[in-house]
């Protein structure tokens, strides 16, 4: 794999995380438990697309063969998205979507953190923007994670059982494979299995505090980064996210 | 303008304090929440600021439903950043409401029981990407109409909601107009879809000002105590007027084949709304009343268990904390 082909990677991987997760997200408008959670989606997702405009920007850019964000992000299959399965399985029920947000967002900041110090200096410009929203999201998540973990009975239990569904799909924000050597043989981006014990201390204390047990399994799903095997979900979600691009090629909206 | 009908309630009060209080208004003072105020102007307010709300709150349905299909990032984008704004609205205007004496639950029980209302115009499908635009275009232009002199409205926490609302509803029309001229400036279809758009919004955005003057019955009080500052006919006529030149420029048909300038009056002249149609859906037969109001329940219900989640959370804290001192 050229330099080149493994620096698209993982920009289409950063903007695929933002992009299906913010699409995700998006689903909830006009549905939440309460007014705030309702503001506090849609500004969730905001940013996630919002980043997802510089990361796929600068991939098409890379890219160099006169595609744009949109093009990238409207007009490819699944099989071409680089998004890890975590964000794209269903939201759920609220729980789920936050328990999902909440073990992105732990990864997001990290990630973020190390790529300020990118030798990429776009690269570099997008996580320290990003980083800040980023910090936010956190915050809420664990708050609404510790907050419902430790709520009632039911909220606990909803919100074990969130965990347990999920946990398995969080292994593989940590995978590395070629691509990402060649990353940090660049200095472009950190390579992924080091940011685990990182993110073990700081999710391990945030379900402490909400008084949930992470399964003892470390059986991680995966193809989703790489692209060999995404979930059922991807699909569906493509045929509606990407349904006008497709029924009218050419259009501009 | 998303409160239609508003009954303004007859007002027993004493006769000194109710001309003390209308001379303050007339005097163009703003009254505060702990200002004496007669229990008519109270109850319509409620009513009023309530219904806005909940309008904001029901609106976000018709404008969610095509955020996953938007067509590019961009507009993926605004469409978030204005729906976001909706639902800031809905709280500014429940807090305000929650000055006169109504807590956000029980007025948002109201709403999920049916014995309050919102503006009918949500109670219509979108049914193309063209109809977002015309959403901001049609339904915020006419809501603008109405919010603009209520900036100048007697109470204070309404009209300080609204100078802060109308900014953001403004930017919310232009982008609408935007979104739709990038329709009618593109293809075959894309026209079509805006002119599809405009075919069914047209009437429903006439209905939001409400009946007309000579059927209004509600009018004279509310308009003494400056909670309305003019007549349905006047603002529906002012919405046309501002918005068939605009159509003109976009090359859009407005489907209205009596609609025509009236030289002598300086005003065009225009069909009214089928007002039958109006008041069926006001009565919860329009095409999306029932799939609305089951949406926001459905919301609510299923977001009981992380309210009552959020809150033993929150006590449990705060017995913590009260242990360790």
């Amino acid at each position: 794999m050229t330099r080149e082909d493994a620096f698209t990677q993982f920009l289409l991987q950063m903007g695929d995380n933002t992009l299906i997760l913010g699409h995700r997200v998006s689903e909830w408008c006009g549905h939440a438990p309460v007014l705030e959670e309702d503001i506090a989606l849609a500004n969730t997702a905001l940013d996630l697309i919002g980043q997802t405009q510089m990361w796929l920007g600068l991939a098409a850019e890379v890219q160099g063969d006169g595609k744009s964000a949109d093009d990238l992000a409207f007009l490819r299959d699944a099989w071409d998205f680089r998004n890890v399965l975590l964000v794209e399985v269903p939201n759920e029920d609220f729980g789920r979507t936050l328990m999902r947000q909440f073990l992105f967002d732990a990864w997001h900041s990290i990630q973020l953190g190390r790529l300020m110090k990118s030798s990429d200096e776009r690269v570099a410009a997008i996580a320290e923007k990003a980083s800040k929203e980023v910090a936010y999201h956190l915050e809420r998540s664990a708050d609404t994670v510790v907050g419902l973990g430790d709520g009632t009975e039911e909220s606990h239990r909803r919100m074990q059982e969130a965990l347990d569904y999920l946990w398995p799909y969080a292994g593989e924000m940590f995978q590395s494979d070629e691509a990402d050597a060649e990353m940090v043989k660049a200095g472009i981006a950190p390579d992924p299995a080091s940011l685990r014990e990182e993110y073990d201390t700081l999710v391990s204390r945030v379900l402490t505090e909400a008084t949930l047990t992470i399964p003892e399994s470390r059986f991680a799903h995966k193809g989703g980064r790489t692209g060999a095997m995404h979930t059922e979900h991807l699909g569906h979600l493509l045929t509606q996210m990407q349904w006008l691009q497709r029924a009218y090629p050419g259009a501009k909206w | 303008m998303y409160a239609q009908m508003i009954k303004s309630e007859a007002t027993q009060d004493d006769p000194e304090k109710l001309a003390a209080f209308q001379a303050r208004i007339d005097a163009g003072e703003k009254i505060e929440p702990k200002d004496w105020m007669p229990e008519g102007y109270r109850k319509t307010l409620i009513r009023q600021i309530g219904q806005h709300a909940h309008s904001e709150i029901v609106g976000q349905l018709p404008e969610g439903n095509w955020i996953t299909r938007a067509p590019t990032l961009e507009r993926k984008a605004i469409l978030l950043a204005k729906v976001q704004d909706e639902a800031g609205h809905g709280l500014y205007l429940y807090c305000a409401a929650e000055t006169l004496g109504v807590s956000r639950d029980e007025i948002t029980e109201m709403l999920l029981d049916g014995r309050m209302k919102y503006s009918s115009i949500f109670n219509y499908p979108t049914l193309n990407w063209a109809d977002i635009g015309a959403v901001g275009w049609l339904v915020d232009g006419a809501a603008i109409m109405n919010q603009v002199p209520l900036q100048r409205t007697s109470f204070g926490p309404y009209s300080r909601a609204m100078i802060r609302i109308c900014k953001e509803e403004s930017f919310h029309q232009r982008q609408g107009y935007d979104a739709i001229r990038k329709m009618a400036e593109g293809t075959p279809e894309q026209k079509k879809m805006a002119q599809d758009a405009l075919n069914r919004l047209w009437y429903p955005s006439l209905m939001m000002f409400g009946p007309s003057d000579k059927d209004s019955v509600h009018s004279a009080q509310s308009m003494a105590w400056k909670i309305k500052m003019n007549t349905n006919d006047e603002l529906r006529q002012k919405f046309v007027d501002q918005t068939v030149p605009q159509a003109e420029y976009l090359g859009l048909t407005v489907p209205d084949p009596d609609l025509k300038w009236n030289e002598e009056r300086g005003h065009y002249d225009y069909t009214d709304p089928d007002w039958s149609e109006f008041f069926d859906v006001i009565k919860g037969n329009g095409p999306c009343n029932v799939d609305r109001l089951a949406a926001r329940n459905k919301a609510w219900d299923d977001g009981k268990w992380v309210r009552d989640g959020l809150l033993a959370h929150a006590r449990k804290k705060a017995a913590r904390k009260h242990a360790a001192e």
